[in-house]
């Protein structure tokens, strides 16, 4: 089981998070016209590296706030957590 | 009496003065406290205990603790009966009943044995090469008999009984194992103001300095653990455990630790768990777990009588207990010697024979002092006995050591042999250390680590008592200061031991000339020398393959004994060096846990919570059947009298068609949203238009994901301009407000919005059919009910005797309908006030069913429609669909796929001869005669019984629906044959211009 560092409640047990997929990824902006390839590579397609992942999770049974961590996908080793306004 | 085979010494941990009686298989025997079944078996002459897995070879004991894998039993009888424990880890209580497994009828006469002499159909890989053919033999012929002979122990068919425990616990420093380097980490984290646990397998602390003959300081070892023992206990920043297993290490530094609570307890007290499991989170964690004595590999090295040389040792030290009278000592080393030595101290004397040329060492002289024959040079070729060894054949070898020059037979009851040491790494490895093989050690030790885990001692590759001491308390020290930088220091004592010379990188010795007997490497799999040879000429070369297709070191036994073995004999067949060769994956847990432990208190209606709603007395009063509905209980449907659960559907669903009825829906999804931006939140997570919606008014709303697909649907109320109540389905509820703080947080965090759930503030009562505006104006007769001032998806809020109400006017049924809103403590006063006002119009109450009665009849969809596959158009909600705006999913729409009007859409389905109902999940066709694969044409996703029609209704999804209605089809359910012709009709099956909700 992960400890993840949530950056308002601190260390907590991965149960309880949920994980909410590549936090890289942007999504266009409402009314904007976007190629159906460019909302495919929203909707569908992920990188799946092996190694460093940006990623957002959601302290669900916590304070409710979503955060970003960069973990690693072959180590689960989790090097940082983030604020979604703060870097990194 | 408490057997023969006991020591003269009484310096060992048994309690002589409490006899303790047991039976095995059936037979009567005595031992003393604080024996183990084994120590008491082998104190009463028993040695057969067994059935080996594959060939029901007859086996004995081979160690004295967990790397036992051989002596498996079956524990107790009933519901409290337990399969596959290590006798070498049982302690005996009054009265313990034990008995041998995987033999029949009796352990000395086992039918399976037969597998042993047709042995050559048997080899490794059997599975994969017999009982292929004819294919359809092997599900009914093959795997039966072959579960059969090759079982293990019986797993017990009732409930169990026993209370079983979780615990978290948090630390500095976690010290596994209470050897003398695990001692000295400890007692240097402690003293260094370190929180500190210590883990002990046995039940005794001391690891080998129990069995071994050293001084620390001026104290024998055992001396000085028991001192350290009682010291570490009486500081109050650390926590010692016995009996107490780390079996698995896990990422960020999560062990898990298996402890055997009351086992050992005659009558342990009522609520005192059997066993419990501790998740261990520590900063550091110090492993110091010893290191596990090899076999030699020899000519049916398997017979009962044959052990380890430590186990043997200890079974004299700790136990008290004699392996046998007449022994063989046969090692490749020195430390097999303690045997030797203290068997002469029980005036036995031993027969040694050596692999090595000669020894120097401190132990070996002391053996020749004593004047014990040793026959260096030498190996057991063979053994004879069959249920018991009774004599060695032993052989001098040629200077090549492929042959023998010489053969001899010694007469003996027991074999105590040594291959060398292999270190316990088997939580590094889990803990993802990259290991790297000692060539001096001839083993793999910790190298890189990956996660907080430091090994010491023997299971780093230590093994001198003065290094395992230096290391513990430098590791120890060095540790805990990382956390607590106090600096204080533990001297660390002087001590003494006998010393050694290198071992012989010799194991496996030759077979006698013209004989083939087995040699084992790995007994709990019964995986000989010979099956790895097989292997290797069938082209097996990686050793993770040759593992699998032999068997060698899998299961419970994890490879304790025999994975080095193994790995050397691989690697002298690929003529490679073992580090090229690799070694297999060490997986927790490193021996078996109980799944009552692994389960915990999570049992019955423990598994997972219950959702109570606030009337939850009186459905159980009013006889409730109650459903599941996630972790909430709702009310299936409440029988009367005789009444089958169709006949009550039936009436609760009825008497809403025709009177009224009330519907416990405080379960549904409520999320309050507020804030200047709500109405804009609103208009991009729904498919519709929010902005106009005027205040008191309820709008439906469908909210799709991303990829275009119906994700919820629910209605919504804007209680104030910037105050709205949003709605979700039960099973949804969580998803949705997880769904709106992602686009709020994530997404789009310049809209001023606040969410919450408010799912449990209020109680909700759904009253509905065509008497609920009378009653709603009895109970509340100050608010105007006629439709001009109360239309439908209206929302008057008022009160009822002081309480708050908020009434909305909408309907799930179809049918006129309002739902009463409570704050919860008030819902049931508000449930039995509307029962009491309802009496006269013939109010009851319905449940579930009935509800989905309702919906269906009338077309509404529910989750079997909403099951992530369905877009709007799908569900003949496509008028749901803002053209104006944009919103989540909709570029989606646009997609060619969901485009297409061939799609499979919402149709209604009724049996051709009105009687046959449909099930839930048939596939709809064209011919249900026609040859596979039949085209599907679409499913049925929900069916009921028509309470208006008085025939069986459905609906489902059917390719190019709106275009079929009128057809014939079949709906088929070919695992249970079952072919109805349907007719398709309009999914809108009663009332379906929707005018009842509108009176």
């Amino acid at each position: 089981m992960l400890e993840i560092k949530c950056p308002y409640c601190g260390k907590r047990s991965q149960n309880e998070f949920a994980y909410g997929g590549d936090a890289t990824v942007k999504r266009p902006n409402l009314g904007e016209e976007v190629s159906t390839k460019d909302w495919d590579d929203f909707v569908y397609y992920r990188d799946n590296p092996r190694g460093k992942h940006t990623e957002y999770w959601h302290h669900v049974s916590g304070c409710r706030q979503w955060f970003k961590a960069s973990r690693d996908t072959a180590t689960h080793e989790i090097f940082n957590t983030s604020s979604l306004e703060e870097e990194l | 009496m408490s057997g023969t085979f006991r020591t003269i010494s009484e310096n060992n941990t048994l309690d002589k003065s409490k006899v303790i009686n047991f039976t095995f298989n059936g037979d009567s025997f005595q031992g003393y406290e604080g024996d183990t079944l084994a120590s008491a078996l082998i104190a009463n002459g028993v040695h057969l205990v067994g059935r080996s897995f594959k060939y029901h070879r007859p086996r004995g004991f081979l160690g004295v603790g967990v790397e036992e894998p051989n002596a498996m039993v079956q524990l107790h009888e009933g519901d409290k009966s337990e399969p596959n424990i290590m006798a070498t880890e049982v302690e005996i209580t009054e009265g313990l009943k034990a008995k041998s497994q995987n033999c029949w009828p009796s352990v000395k006469f086992d039918i399976g044995e037969v597998n042993n002499i047709l042995k050559r159909f048997f080899p490794a890989g059997f599975y994969y090469k017999t009982f292929m053919w004819p294919k359809s033999f092997w599900m009914k012929v093959y795997e039966p008999i072959i579960r059969k002979a090759a079982g293990m122990g019986v797993a017990p068919i009732k409930p169990d009984p026993d209370r079983y425990e979780h615990n978290y616990e948090h630390c500095d420093v976690l010290v596994v194992g209470s050897g003398p380097s695990g001692l000295a980490s400890a007692l240097a984290a402690a003293n260094n103001g370190a929180r500190v646990i210590l883990a002990e397998d046995k039940a005794h602390f001391g690891g080998s300095l129990l069995t071994d003959n050293v001084t620390i300081g001026n104290k024998s070892g055992k001396e000085w653990a028991d001192e350290t023992i009682s010291y570490l206990k009486s500081l109050p920043n650390v926590i010692v455990k016995n009996r107490s297993q780390v079996f698995g290490y896990y990422d960020h530094n999560m062990t898990v630790m298996f402890e055997r609570v009351s086992d050992h307890i005659h009558n342990p007290d009522q609520y005192m768990p059997r066993q419990r499991l501790h998740y261990i989170r520590a900063a550091e964690v110090i492993i110091s777990t010893g290191s596990i004595e090899r076999p030699l590999s020899f000519g049916n090295n398997d017979r009962p009588g044959i052990f380890l040389a430590s186990a043997a040792n200890e079974y004299m030290k700790v136990y008290g207990t004699l392996v046998g009278k007449k022994p063989i000592i046969f090692t490749n080393n020195d430390s097999a010697y303690k045997a030797a030595i203290e068997f002469h101290k029980n005036n036995i004397k031993s027969l040694i024979i050596d692999t090595r040329p000669s020894s120097d060492g401190e132990l070996v002289k002391e053996a020749q002092s004593l004047g014990l024959v040793i026959k260096f040079n030498s190996g057991i070729a063979d053994v004879k006995g069959r249920l018991k060894v009774t004599s060695a054949i032993v052989g001098k070898f040629n200077s090549d050591k492929e042959s023998y020059a010489s053969l001899e037979e010694f007469e003996c009851d027991c074999i105590c042999m040594s291959g060398g040491w292999t270190p316990t790494v088997h939580l590094s490895s889990q803990a993802g250390n990259k290991l790297k093989f000692d060539e001096s050690l001839d083993a793999f030790v910790p190298n890189n680590k990956r996660q907080k885990e430091t090994a010491v001692g023997a299971a780093n590759g230590s093994f001198t008592l003065n290094q395992s001491l230096a290391e513990g308390f430098q590791v120890g020290f060095d540790l805990s200061n990382s956390i607590t930088s106090n600096n204080k220091n533990t001297t660390v004592p002087t001590s003494n031991e006998a010393s050694f010379q290198p071992h012989d990188k010799f194991w496996c010795m030759p077979l006698p000339k013209g004989k083939n007997p087995s040699r084992f490497i790995d007994f709990q799999n019964d995986v000989a020398v010979s099956d790895i040879e097989l292997a290797f000429r069938e082209g097996f070369r990686s050793i993770e393959h040759v593992k699998r297709y032999t068997t060698l070191g899998m299961a419970g036994d994890q490879g304790k004994t025999s994975n080095l073995n193994g790995l050397q004999h691989v690697s002298n067949i690929q003529k490679k060096i073992v580090p090229e060769v690799g070694h297999t994956t060490f997986r927790p847990p490193y021996t078996p846990v109980t799944i009552g432990t692994i389960v915990g208190r999570e049992v019955g209606n423990h598994f997972q919570p219950s959702r109570k709603t606030p009337t939850h007395e009186w459905h159980v009063t009013n006889n409730v059947v109650f459903t599941n509905a996630g972790l909430w209980l709702r009310p299936r449907y409440y029988p009367r009298g005789s009444e089958t659960m169709s006949d009550a559907v039936n009436r609760e669903a009825l008497n809403v068609r025709k009177n009224v009825g009330i519907c416990d829906v405080t379960s549904l999804g409520k999320i309050d949203i507020k804030g200047p931006d709500a109405a804009e939140l609103l208009n991009r997570v729904y498919t519709n238009a929010w902005m106009k919606l005027p205040v008191g008014k309820a709008r439906y709303g469908v909210m799709l994901r991303e990829d275009g697909m119906v994700f919820d649907d629910g209605t919504t109320t804007r209680l104030s301009e910037n105050h709205f109540h949003m709605t979700t389905t039960t099973a949804q509820a969580a998803n949705v407000l997880s769904h709106l703080e992602f686009y709020l947080q994530v997404v789009w965090p310049e809209l001023k919005v606040n969410v919450l759930s408010t799912t449990e503030q209020w109680s909700g009562a759904a009253i509905a059919g065509p008497k609920s505006r009378d009653l709603m104006q009895k109970l509340f007769p100050k608010v105007d009910f006629s439709t001009e001032n109360f239309p439908f998806m209206g929302l008057v809020e008022t009160e009822f005797e002081g309480i708050h109400a908020k009434l909305y006017r909408i309907s799930f049924s179809g049918e006129l309908a309002y739902e009463v809103n409570v704050e919860s403590n008030h819902g049931l006063f508000m449930w039995n006030e509307i029962m009491k006002a309802g009496e006269e119009f013939g109010i009851q109450p319905y449940g579930t069913e009935a509800l989905a009665t309702l919906r269906i009849e009338m077309g509404h969809v529910s989750g079997p429609e909403l099951d992530g596959r369905a877009v709007p158009y799908d569900l003949g909600l496509q008028g749901m669909v803002s053209q104006k705006k944009d919103f989540i999913g909709k570029r989606s729409l646009e997609k060619d796929a969901f485009v297409n009007p061939l799609r499979q859409t919402l149709v209604g389905l009724v049996p051709v001869d009105k009687k046959t109902k449909i099930p839930e999940g048939a596939h709809l066709v064209e011919n249900d005669k026609a040859s596979l694969p039949n085209p599907k044409l679409g499913h049925v996703s929900s069916s009921c019984w028509s309470v208006e029609y008085n025939n069986p209704f459905s609906i489902g999804v059917l390719k190019d629906g709106k275009n079929k209605i009128g057809q014939q089809l079949f709906a088929v359910y070919p695992l249970k044959d079952i072919s109805i012709p349907v007719e398709v009709v309009s999914s809108h099956y009663v009332d379906p211009k929707g005018e009842r909700v509108r009176v």
